[in-house]
């Protein structure tokens, strides 16, 4: 009964959506306040439906009702609560439903909050809005109906792919989801500016924060997925360049483009057109990941519920927003008015060369992840392109944007003194020489790539942490005068400096793991004893006992440095019989410098078991660099200007009150 | 002119969506690839028999005839489902084929030919899969097309069927048969 | 043909997740320990046919065990990197190399993205030229002028 009431509520969501895509649309086409009036209760009703069948879906999964076929093939009654209700989106139909709720969710809150948007831009953006919509509960419906019954009802279900049964992976879904999504706010800003035909430093005020939300879930989604894979899959790497990692990378890229020429928009009112531009296509790459993940034309090690139909829909999907999108953009964008005069040595030249290399690393992913596809229907022939072509061609193009991360942020807007800014970044230089220099007399037989790492990193961070210190006054001003102006800094300022410092973070992982890392793997028998990295590790004994619906072998590794007890570790590794599926579960102990990660392979008491053990030099930076992103971009959201709602004119005259402090 | 560049978008984007219709609608399958074999010639083997009643096989006895290659296991689930088409060219006369059976036991492998039955001319048990990487297998069942002299003419990866066969292997033996006889 | 789409099926179904168990096993490696560390980046290098997108370094399949253990039993028999990807190629193809080599049909993956560097630049530049001839020294705005009232108050008082 319930899961009929989520059928219905899906269906009454879809005509909703369509009532919002068309009514208000009208409505602002003919200056009609009462029809424009429609999009706001419209998307909260469509919100409100839109819940209730998740929530029904959610009701079928914990209470185990394998009478509807979705929850019989992906859930079991065994299964821990946290992951029956995971198991909602650890499958496509479930995955979608998902989605237009965190579509709608976007539309909603517009609604809610958007209440000083002009009357014509706010009806056309949650006309846009409710289009996609409308597009996908059409998708669900025709395709990928999770409400289906099953009759007569099996007594249990198949149970969910256990490397999905992980809470890093619970959470890993709804936070891409909501980055991948909340890109489509910005597409609708987008989309709504054009039909308009009008751009202005509030519209881009308004994309902001929307532009922030996604960026910040799709870092921390990116980041959790990540995480998983190193943890969960047991080989101790965290990133693959496989194509559907990729394909949540490349919105992540461009979404970072558009947030910073957004900027431009907002203060100087120029990049109109290119970041109209860049809203469209950083949409346009997360509805690609979506099709790339479904539709089974790359070869993935992730491969989604391949169905080459539902992939076909998606595209479809695909070409009618994006296509027509773009041919507003070709038709609107020549007559948009050229905004602020600027020197290219200036702030706005600083971040037109950030998006023009943050497009190029889109680029190279892009072109790197579909050039097989790309080949094989032009000649037929096969080609491979993995983590050795992504390293060579990526690292590259990061290189110099790293490099002027420092000095951009260090340019006055309109007219930047180069030599000015070049004599504040004494202290980048010097950063970078320290710990360069640092790092060669560590490993000084060794290549210099960590040395080359590890000076960039010194160099981001030098530079930020200087043009923060700068702006408060820091050591040219009294300690108080500096505090008082640190209060006084716009959390933005802070929100930009944690994110540049976490970037700065994040390199030294990266950097670090992929040139000190360790491994060892031995044939252990209970009591042996082998060492990494100057750590001994001595298995003690495997265990053989029972999970809530797996059975596991567990052993206990002893972690010793210099002979004196460090920790104690238990890999395990388990067994599902429903999906009968083996998985390893390593053990990590973490420490702030380093990871030392043990995994059990197979074995038995005669025989010994395989053990893997490896030291990941600073791999909790990485982590913790892509954290401190996350943290940087809430700041920023919390920014009384940039916060949603916050009305034009408030933000106006805040802009007026210490806008000289800001724009330094 | 300038209005133009305003399109390199729209354009660049159908570019691409076309190229991601291209597989679904041709039904390409990614997994399946190109031999990189064709045109040359057979590795050096030499295999020890399977059976008592039929040799081994070794260069020599794969020239000089149109022929068969398949590579075989009794572990592998998709072999069973081609058998019985292989079967059915064996009684048939068709092509001769001979079989190679990758990494099995030798026990496991007999009794699996005299449940389903033996379409091969001749069997050679490749122990540790080293014939097979020579010939560029990558998972079995896999059916290799050998021309009189000895040279790789076509590869099918996965379970041979009856449409298959007319499709793909069919027009190139009628081919290879032209040749030597025009 | 239904036949056929099982097969394809119970393949896609087997393949279609990562196996989550490391590969390289205890007895696979190799006594001398600069010939075993030139293996592992050999392996990382060479993709795994039956698994999607993975090195063999990173896969259990067979098929990848196999290769790893004449990738070594040729670095024993001084085989140098490229007589191995040679071997691989002669068999598999260019597929088989993770980083595919860089000749004609791959120009485009390999010079693409530097060419969308210099003519994004160039856009970039073109467009500030036109800019600047577009639009002269634009008088200071109304905020503008707000700012500088602001700036010139505050320098009085302090």
């Amino acid at each position: 009964m319930i899961a009929e009431l989520g059928h219905y509520a899906l269906v009454l969501a879809l005509l909703i959506a369509l009532v919002q895509t068309t009514v208000p649309l009208y409505g602002a086409a003919r200056n009609d306040f009462s029809l424009m009036g429609v999009a706001q209760p419209a998307a909260t009703a469509q919100f409100i439906a839109i819940a209730i069948a998740f929530g029904a879906l959610t009701h079928a999964y914990v209470t185990s009702d394998f009478s509807v076929i979705n929850v019989a093939e992906n859930s079991h009654s065994l299964k821990p609560l946290l992951y029956k209700i995971s198991g909602v989106w650890g499958n496509h139909e479930g995955s979608m439903i998902l989605w237009v709720l965190i579509l709608a969710l976007f539309g909603f809150a517009v609604a809610q909050f958007g209440v000083h948007l002009p009357p014509t831009l706010k009806a056309r953006v949650l006309s846009v809005q409710a289009s996609i919509g409308v597009a996908f509960l059409g998708f669900i419906l025709l395709t990928s109906n999770p409400f289906l019954r099953l009759d007569p009802a099996p007594i249990d279900g198949r149970d969910l792919n256990p490397l999905l049964q992980d809470p890093g992976l619970a959470f890993h879904p709804p936070m891409l989801y909501l980055g991948y999504v909340g890109f489509s706010m910005a597409f609708s800003f987008a989309v709504a500016a054009l039909i308009e035909g009008r751009v202005d430093p509030a519209w881009a005020r308004w994309v902001r924060p929307w532009t922030l939300a996604a960026w910040v879930a799709l870092t921390a989604g990116i980041t959790l997925g990540s995480w998983w894979a190193y943890y969960e899959l047991g080989w101790g790497g965290w990133w693959y360049w496989d194509p559907v990692e990729n394909a949540s990378f490349m919105p992540w890229l461009s979404g970072t483009a558009l947030l910073h020429s957004a900027i431009v928009v907002e203060k100087r009112d120029a990049l109109k057109s290119w970041t109209i531009l860049l809203a469209i296509l950083t949409f346009a790459l997360s509805l690609m990941g979506t099709f790339l993940v479904r539709s089974g034309v790359l070869t993935s090690v992730h491969a989604f519920a391949v169905d080459p139909e539902r992939g076909l829909y998606i595209l479809a999907i695909l070409v009618l927003f994006v296509g027509g999108a773009l041919i507003m953009f070709a038709l609107r964008a020549p007559s948009m008015k050229l905004g602020g005069l600027f020197q290219p040595i200036s702030r706005e030249g600083g971040l037109i060369m950030n998006n023009l290399l943050l497009s190029v690393a889109t680029a190279t992913v892009f072109i790197g992840t579909l050039y097989p596809l790309f080949l094989d229907a032009t000649t037929g022939q096969k080609v491979s392109v993995g983590p050795p072509f992504f390293n060579a061609t990526f690292v590259p193009v990061m290189i110099p944007l790293v490099l002027l991360m420092a000095i951009g942020p260090m340019l006055a807007w309109k007219r930047g003194d180069l030599s000015a800014a070049m004599s504040r970044l004494w202290f980048a230089v010097a950063l970078s020489f320290a710990i360069g220099i640092f790092v060669f007399w560590l490993h000084s037989d060794e290549p210099l790539a960590p040395v080359i790492g590890f000076a960039l990193a010194g160099w981001l961070a030098g530079g930020t942490l200087k043009e923060f210190a700068d702006r408060i006054g820091l050591f040219r001003d009294q300690l108080s005068k500096s505090l008082s102006k640190a209060r006084r800094l716009p959390r933005s300022a802070y929100g930009m400096t944690m994110a540049h410092l976490g970037l700065s973070i994040f390199i030294c992982g990266a950097v670090a793991d992929s040139a000190w890392r360790t491994e060892v793997v031995i044939n252990a028998k209970e009591k042996d004893k082998t060492s990494v990295a100057g750590f001994e590790a001595q298995l003690e004994n495997v265990d053989r006992l029972e999970g809530p619906n797996y059975h596991l072998e567990r052993a206990t590794v002893i972690i010793r440095k210099n002979g004196e007890y460090v920790t104690r570790v238990f890999p395990e590794r388990r067994f599902y019989p429903v999906q009968q599926m083996p998985t390893t579960e390593a053990a990590i102990h973490t420490t702030l410098l380093a990871d030392i990660y043990v995994s059990l392979g197979e074995g038995s008491k005669g025989q010994g078991w395989t053990l893997r053990l490896w030291y990941n030099p600073l791999i909790p930076w990485i982590w913790a660099g892509c954290l401190i992103m996350v943290v940087g971009g809430l700041i920023s959201l919390s920014d009384r200007r940039l916060r949603i709602g916050a009305p034009f004119k408030q933000a106006h005259k805040k802009v007026q009150e210490n806008g000289l402090l800001e724009d330094a | 002119m300038r209005k133009l560049i305003y399109l390199g978008p729209l354009v660049f984007f159908m570019t691409t969506a076309v190229y991601f219709a291209l597989p679904i609608i041709k039904g390409k399958d990614p997994r399946i690839l190109p031999s990189a074999m064709i045109e040359k010639n057979i590795p050096d083997l030499d295999l020890p028999p399977l059976l008592e009643t039929k040799p081994g096989i070794d260069n020599q006895a794969l020239i000089g005839e149109i022929q068969l290659v398949n590579f075989f296991s009794s572990w592998c689930g998709p072999c069973r489902t081609e058998h019985d088409f292989l079967m059915r060219i064996g009684k048939s006369n068709i092509v001769p084929i001979y079989g190679i059976n990758y990494k099995d036991k030798q026990k496991a492998a007999k009794k699996w030919l005299l449940d389903l039955g033996d379409p091969y001319e001749r069997i050679g048990r490749d122990v540790d899969g080293r014939t097979a990487i020579d010939w560029g297998v990558y998972g079995v069942p896999e059916t290799y097309l050998i021309d009189k002299q000895g040279r790789i003419q076509y590869r099918h990866v996965g379970p041979l069927s009856e449409s298959i066969f007319k499709e793909k292997i069919s027009p190139v033996i009628k081919v290879l048969r032209k040749q030597t006889n025009g | 043909m239904a036949k056929y789409q099982l097969f394809m099926l119970t393949l896609a179904i087997i393949v279609s997740l990562p196996l989550n168990a490391p590969a390289v096993e205890p007895s696979e490696i190799l006594q001398n320990p600069q010939l075993e560390v030139r293996a592992r980046n050999l392996s990382q290098n060479i993709r795994c046919l039956v698994c999607q997108n993975q090195s063999i370094d990173d896969s259990n399949a067979s098929l990848a065990k196999d290769l790893r253990k004449i990738v070594r039993e040729q670095l024993i028999s001084g085989a140098s990197d490229n007589d191995i990807y040679d071997f691989l190629i002669a068999r598999y193809g260019d597929f088989v190399l993770l980083r595919p080599p860089v000749k004609a049909t791959t120009y485009i993956l390999w010079y693409g993205p530097l060419f969308i560097f210099f003519a994004g630049l160039l856009l970039s530049v073109l467009f500030l030229i036109r800019r600047k001839r577009i639009m002269p020294e634009e008088p200071l705005s109304l905020e503008e002028k707000e700012e500088l009232s602001i700036l010139i108050s505050r320098e009085k008082e302090g």
